[in-house]
């Protein structure tokens, strides 16, 4: 036995290392799915091996990156200035382009949300280096220089701005593996992009992704592209992978694979993105946009929609007004009605001084004043703390309409205005009536140091009723009922009020001041 | 026969510094790695056969060599999507054989070394297939023009290496 033992003693060892091996393999290839890919004894061999070869990997190719830094960023720079132009030209076409497409970008994301659709985008990725491949012809598997300390898992996908690469297999403290999807034992769901055939891409032994088992179509032609699906809780959906190089028969002659051009430059691949974080919802910063987009809409809207919102007499924004008003999140742009071709009565501007008018006389045309804000002063009885509780929600409706009228929808305020105010008659079932003190109209405007009480109409009348062929605002009462509404009183006055005194109304149509107004009650107090 | 050690001194056990022995089965397996990164053609060498070949023909010690073999092919499993072993076993009896014929030829001879790393090459090459194919069913082409060019590249890349390899040979 012993000499035995001796003289085969080689052949002995030879058998033995080979079947540990075998044994190995075997105990490899049977374990269950469900204790995952590789038990804990093969990862750490993987894990020390690993270890030992990515460190000096990573130097290397550190090493050959400084080299060529140093070269490419200070030897070799000829043609630079001219490269320099062309790109500065191609900024400047890409700046025009980019407007034009996250314009179309965000509208395609209202649009998605308006639908319903949810999709998976991606929140975060970790760029990574390349800093070696398996080194053999059937393996397809990268190493990149990110890991577990970086935030990197198993199965996360990686890709580059041109397309898939495929997803992470292993993944140490400072190193990772990456199975590209030209290896055959890779696989992701994708769709083609016109037809919406759906399938299975798995690499090949050559190398070469290919959709299997794919019903004969006509419709499938060379250079169609194909994009990730999102069936294989991987991949995003809508990635781009490649296009179409091919179709050949299946193994079987009832079915086709469809080889397919990688998309990715999958055997240059010097940098990766591996994406650690995808959710269904819209990122925060394109929730941003999204809302900044659609504030910038509504105001450009009302600017088209509401000119005589726009008080053309108003003192002038500047531009630290306006930068403060857009720091407190306001739409405070400048509103400026286009210049008047034919003047007429209504043209700002060509109307008469307010202190040539006499009070009741009939009026031809509104009076306006000098563009200082003018506040509104209410003689109606005691009115509740909350102004904004006691508009109706029909006058909310009823009230932006026509030109010249108040509008009750949200306006964006300048700074420098005041607030719209609310006037009521709480005395009986009159409406409310509101005010603007940067927009006159014939029923709240007098002229500037003026201070007058209005004059005395008829019940259910405004000043706006002197002139029948003014149109009416909302400071006007509605027609419905009119002969049952009693006495609206509305005090106007100018800038300099406090140096003047004012007119003690008459007792019959007096009314006890309304209570201090809360500050900051405008628009938004009614909204 | 010119490739039959002749002489005691041919057919002597050579030796390698512990660092060589050490440092460049890594060294080997990183270069594979790092080269096929930049030129994808690479791909056709393979480095740790090579060296496996090397350490079997310098030890002469077919224990040593199997040995070796099963080491360096298991660590080039690791950086494969591969189960462990594949390339253990194929490189596992490389080193037995190569060592075996050690023994009998000639191993500074160039055209020894051509002739045993080519026929090693296709030798790991069907070992390979046979695992990958048969055992492991994956999908893989055996094409015959391919594995000889591969051996043919194998050998005339290991001339070179050989001969660098040499200068750090210790002989007893």
């Amino acid at each position: 036995m012993e000499s035995f033992l001796s003289r085969y003693k080689n052949a002995l060892v030879l058998v033995t290392v080979l079947l540990v091996q075998v044994l190995g393999l075997a105990v490899q290839v049977r374990r269950p799915a469900s204790e995952g890919p590789e038990g804990k004894g093969v990862r750490l061999i993987r894990y020390w091996v690993m270890s030992l070869i990515a460190p000096p990997e990573h130097l290397l190719h550190m090493t050959g990156g400084g080299i060529r830094g140093l070269w490419s960023n200070y030897v070799d720079l000829i043609h630079v200035r001219r490269t320099n132009a062309k790109l500065q030209e191609q900024i400047d076409h890409l700046r025009i382009e980019e407007a034009s497409l996250a314009e179309d970008a965000r509208q395609g994301q209202r649009l998605q949300g308006m639908l319903g659709f949810r999709e998976r985008y991606i929140y975060q990725t970790v760029p990574a280096q390349v800093i070696g491949v398996s080194g053999t012809e059937d393996s397809h598997v990268l190493i990149i220089d990110k890991g577990s300390k970086d935030g990197l898992k198993i199965d996360m996908p990686v890709i580059t701005p041109d397309g898939i690469v495929g997803k992470t297999r292993e993944v140490l403290a400072h190193s990772s593996q990456v199975l590209e999807i030209s290896d055959a034992t890779s696989g992701a769901g994708v769709i083609l992009e016109t037809t919406r055939i759906r399938g299975v891409l798995r690499g090949s032994s050559w190398g070469q992704p290919q959709i299997v088992n794919v019903s004969p179509d006509d419709r499938i032609k060379a250079g169609e592209k194909v994009i990730t699906s999102g069936g294989d809780a991987i991949f995003p959906r809508g990635l781009p992978v490649g296009t179409v190089d091919r179709t050949v028969p299946d193994p079987d002659g009832t079915l086709m694979d469809i080889l397919i051009h990688p998309a990715a430059n999958l055997s240059r691949l010097e940098e990766v993105l591996v994406v650690t974080s995808m959710g269904d919802l819209v990122p925060g910063q394109t929730q941003i946009d999204i809302a900044e987009s659609e504030a910038q809409k509504a105001s450009d809207i009302l600017a088209e929609r509401l000119p005589s919102r726009a008080d053309p007499n108003a003192p002038q924004v500047q531009g630290d007004d306006l930068a403060d008003a857009t720091a407190e999140g306001d739409v405070a742009r400048p509103i400026r009605p286009p210049a008047t071709l034919h003047p007429d009565v209504f043209t700002p501007g060509s109307t008469p001084s307010a202190a040539d008018m006499t009070p009741g006389a009939r009026l031809g045309h509104v009076l306006s004043g000098e563009g200082q804000p003018v506040p509104v002063r209410k003689t109606t009885p005691a009115a509740p703390a909350s102004a904004s509780s006691a508009v109706p929600a029909a006058v909310k409706k009823s009230a932006p309409a026509m030109p010249g009228a108040v509008s009750a929808a949200p306006q964006p305020v300048r700074p420098a205005e005041k607030a719209p105010q609310l006037v009521h008659d709480y005395s009986g079932a009159t409406p409310p009536q509101y005010s603007h003190p940067a927009v006159r109209t014939p029923s709240t405007v007098a002229g500037p140091g003026t201070s007058r009480q209005a004059t005395p109409h008829p019940p259910g009348q405004t000043a706006s009723h002197l002139n029948p062929a003014a149109p009416r605002s909302a400071t006007s009462a509605p027609a419905a009922g009119e002969h049952a509404l009693p006495r609206t009183t509305v005090i106007v006055d100018g800038p300099d009020r406090s140096t003047q005194k004012r007119k003690p109304a008459p007792p019959a149509h007096a009314a006890p001041s309304a209570p201090p107004r809360p500050a900051g009650a405008g628009p938004q107090g009614r909204n | 026969m010119v490739l039959l050690a002749s002489t005691r001194r041919e057919a002597d056990q050579q030796s390698l510094p512990l660092p060589v022995m050490l440092l460049v089965p890594l060294v080997a397996l990183g270069l594979q790695s790092l080269i096929t990164l930049h030129f994808p053609l690479f791909d056709v060498v393979d480095l740790p056969l090579l060296v496996t070949v090397y350490f079997a023909m310098t030890w002469r010690n077919p224990i040593s060599a199997t040995v070796a073999g099963a080491l360096i092919g298991v660590a080039q499993d690791v950086l494969t999507q591969h189960p462990l072993g594949v390339f253990g076993i194929g490189k596992s009896v490389v080193g037995y054989l190569a060592a075996s014929l050690g023994v009998r030829i000639d191993t500074e001879n160039h055209g020894t070394r051509l002739l045993v790393v080519f026929i090693s090459t296709l030798l790991h090459s069907g070992i390979f297939w046979l695992l990958q194919h048969r055992m492991l069913a994956q999908p893989l082409v055996w094409n015959w023009l391919r594995e000889v060019i591969r051996a043919v590249v194998n050998a005339l890349v290991a001339l070179i290496l050989f001969a660098l390899l040499d200068k750090t040979k210790r002989r007893d």
